[in-house]
């Protein structure tokens, strides 16, 4: 301070500070409310991937239930009967056959289609002549669907189940995670890097279909450039690649409903080409890319020799290469570490490739959370890394807030490409660029962008909480039978603590349930909660059917369309009464539960819209759907 | 009011114990009771504590494991400390809203987003890019191009209590 200095610079110094302590006191405040923020987008994620993975675990449950009826079934019985063909195996019929079968030769393209006209062989210029017509919400006609799927056919079979490529020849090679039928974002990572070719390489991992609206053109997009750059791009499966997953997650319905005529047909050639493709790539023999990941049976060179395309569905190894299972329950249950280690176990090499999630423990076990694969620890990385000479394993499978996560001291990497996956502003996607050193470069995006950020999370919030009250809604009576139990003396009230692990009890989801119980709508008085008034708050439509089944019906939404999928054989969309019986029937014998007949038929008779004796699938699921949303926010 | 002065102190000890191990879980992914030393300042600044970055550090120095990891059993005596003592208060909204009346000079009843970004890139812990980025995405009125911060602090504020 020197002496010389007035008053006039003094007051000036005078509000600098003061300037400078309201910053502080800002910022200080800002960052409080970023991390509450923050606790509440926790528990968002949290909720989203609870219950997605509470989904492939009931998906999975009612594989292993069709498993069990065929094997424990006559052949004659007409459960049986009724699902026997979605497991039928591939090469029943010669190749010539299916070649007929699949021609395109016959499908006229009228006058009135807009869209692309491919010529083969594929080029360059036609690839792109795609995408641009896919970037223009065009319909590709189902004559060139069938023949370039075709084409794609005859050329993945020739290739090995481990792509081998190597990062010398061209500068880098470009590596995409879980697309999910989301093109934007496929044409998002194709504007910021590039169309691929043999001086652009690529590798998708897998998950390329299912939940987004658009997994055919992105399975078209790839298989386009696949047959320009054999040698340029590299598919490997995801656990979505699987004809019976895709009757749950969308991608069946959305080929119907896009190929009204000959979708049935472009999906048996589908479900043929998901078996026929690479399940890994090896990038300089250093880098394994894989959709799930490994255990600790994981043997490439047992992989190598596999016979890929007998596997119709990663969940169910095929005949021919497999032990005794008892496959009433997930056969991930009792599988580990019983046997020596032979080829008895090869059966779960593919499901393991495809299905699993690292942990942060060490050791192997059941991914009982998905139920399917299992999950891997850091010393299994180390094992089977070391044991092949390899130095980074890159897997998909896992949606990731920033598109991708090293885990097991940065030796996997988790990269996931579909943006805004649960919700809009949810999560960022991401891809990788690697180079001969070898060392991964991100690139990360979202493909719709908005300014005001922190609105936009409380709508993803909004959406969560939305979807966890609909689980609410179908677990009604189970909770109410969970809170009783807390209430011996009947007086209507729980303490908080039961309510939470009543909760728990009931929805598995393995959340924070006392974080979030304001969200929900619980009020205390007294640390104790009036567990009738909350419940009765969930109802919000008086249930004009016998309560309990639709509550089943909820509660197995997804199950129900499965079912209905496979046995509406012919892909026609509709279901006769009996059918619609039949599925139901199969429904309660693999929940073991009673469902009444007259309820059933009660149901039918009310759904079907225009009384014409059949059941619309699209309009039967709809109708739930009306319901859900009118759940308020 | 976070401890109503009615209840007992062994209840007042039980419910900020509780409220801990709520925020604790919810960062706890592999629910092997530890957490990441990066999320503690989301656990303490969620559980209503204000602190400033020097006195967040001070926590951290306080029970981090060598591992970069935070035990719960270390952490849950020095956060109950915390909460008990009433220590890193909340601020209240008018005098935040002087706060930015400060930075206000010429009494505008808004900021332009540079000013606002002079500011809070300097001083002691300055904000990042990144924090920066998202503070404008939400203060800035899109229209004017101007942060009326009287709005952005009420906005704030409502959401916050909800």
């Amino acid at each position: 301070m020197g002496c010389g200095m007035g008053k006039a610079a003094a007051s000036l110094g005078k509000k600098r500070e003061r300037a400078m302590r309201a910053a502080l006191l800002i910022q200080r405040w800002y960052r409080q409310y970023v991390a509450r923020l923050e606790m509440r987008r926790r528990c968002t994620w949290n909720i989203f991937q609870s219950i997605e993975y509470a989904g492939e675990q009931d998906q999975i449950k009612l594989y292993n239930f069709f498993g069990y009826l065929m094997e424990h079934f006559t052949p004659a019985s007409s459960e049986r009967s009724l699902i026997s063909h979605i497991f039928r195996e591939n090469d029943v019929v010669h190749d010539t056959e299916w070649e007929r079968y699949f021609c395109y030769k016959s499908i006229e393209v009228s006058h009135g289609y807009h869209g692309p006209h491919l010529t083969f062989p594929m080029t360059f210029c036609e690839a792109s002549k795609l995408v641009e017509a896919f970037k223009h919400k065009q319909l590709l006609h189902s004559r060139y669907v069938l023949q370039l799927l075709g084409e794609a056919w005859k050329l993945l079979r020739i290739l090995p189940n481990i792509n081998h490529v190597s990062t010398c020849h061209s500068k880098e090679i470009t590596i995409c995670g879980d697309l999910h039928g989301q093109l934007e974002d496929l044409l998002l990572v194709f504007y910021k890097n590039g169309l691929p070719s043999s001086e652009k390489p690529y590798v998708f991992n897998g998950d390329f279909v299912d939940r987004g609206k658009s997994s055919m053109e992105i399975l078209l997009i790839l298989f386009a450039f696949l047959l320009v750059y054999p040698n340029g791009v590299h598919l490997n499966r995801g656990n979505h690649e699987d004809h019976i997953v895709n009757l749950r997650y969308g991608f069946t319905k959305e080929v119907l409903g896009k190929y009204r005529v000959h979708g049935k047909k472009i999906l048996k050639l589908l479900q043929k080409m998901f078996s026929w493709l690479p399940l890994a790539t090896v990038i300089d023999g250093k880098v394994l890319v894989v959709h799930g990941g490994i255990s600790d049976t994981t043997d490439l060179n047992v992989i190598a020799r596999m016979e890929r395309h007998k596997y119709v569905s990663a969940l169910r190894p095929p005949k021919s290469g497999r032990v005794h299972l008892d496959v009433v329950d997930t056969p991930t249950h009792d599988r580990r570490r019983d046997g020596p280690l032979t080829m008895g176990l090869w059966p779960f090499q593919m499901v393991d490739l495809l299905w699993s999630d690292p942990m942060a423990q060490d050791g192997c076990q059941p991914n009982q959370v998905r139920g399917g694969g299992c999950y891997w620890g850091p010393d299994v990385t180390e094992e089977v890394l070391g044991r092949h000479h390899l130095q980074l394993l890159i897997r998909s499978h896992e949606c990731k807030q920033d598109g991708y996560e090293f885990c097991h001291n940065r030796r996997v990497l988790t990269l996931f490409s579909a943006s805004n996956y649960y919700e809009v502003g949810s999560n960022r996607g991401a891809y990788v660029r690697m180079g001969p050193d070898l060392v991964p470069h991100f690139i990360q995006y979202q493909s719709s962008q908005t300014c005001r950020t922190l609105t936009l999370r409380q709508r993803t919030e909004r959406s969560a909480l939305c979807a966890l009250r609909e689980q609410l809604f179908a677990h009604k009576s189970d909770l109410l039978g969970a809170f009783q139990h807390y209430d011996p003396d009947n007086t209507g009230v729980i303490s908080l603590k039961h309510w939470a692990s009543a909760m728990e009890g009931v929805l598995k989801l393995g959340l924070p349930w006392r974080v979030l119980r304001s969200q929900l709508g619980t009020s205390t008085q007294d640390g104790m909660l009036d567990y009738r008034e909350w419940i009765q708050d969930l109802v919000f439509s008086e249930p004009k059917h016998e309560v309990l089944i639709l509550e089943t019906m909820y509660r197995n939404h997804s199950n129900l369309e499965t079912i209905f999928r496979i046995i509406d054989t012919d892909h026609s969309g509709s279901l006769s009464f009996e059918e619609f019986r039949q599925t139901w029937k199969l429904l309660s014998a693999h929940l073991k539960t009673e469902v009444d007949d007259d309820a059933i038929a009660d149901l039918a008779l009310s759904i079907d819209f225009n009384k014409d004796g059949s059941i619309d699938i699209n309009e039967f699921m709809e109708a739930f759907r009306l319901v859900a949303l009118a759940v308020p926010s | 009011m976070l401890f109503p002065s009615a209840l007992g102190p062994e209840i007042l000890v039980t419910g900020v114990h509780k409220r801990i191990n709520d925020a604790f879980q919810v960062f706890d992914h592999d629910l092997n009771k530890t957490v990441d030393v990066r999320e503690i300042g989301a656990i303490v600044r969620s559980l209503g504590c204000f602190p400033t970055e020097a006195e967040l550090l001070d926590i951290i120095d306080e029970v981090e494991e060598p591992n970069g990891f935070i035990c719960f059993e270390r952490f849950l005596p020095t956060m109950s400390k915390i909460l008990m003592e009433n220590k890193f208060r909340p601020i209240p909204e008018d005098t935040l809203l002087k706060a930015f009346e400060v930075l206000d000079q010429q009494k505008k009843g808004h900021l332009e987003p540079n000013e606002l970004t002079e500011y809070m890139r300097q001083g002691d812990e300055p904000f990042t890019q990144l924090e920066m980025e998202e503070m404008l995405s939400s203060a800035v009125e899109p229209d004017s191009n101007l942060i009326y911060y009287k709005d952005f602090v009420n906005m704030m504020v409502l959401d916050g209590e909800r």
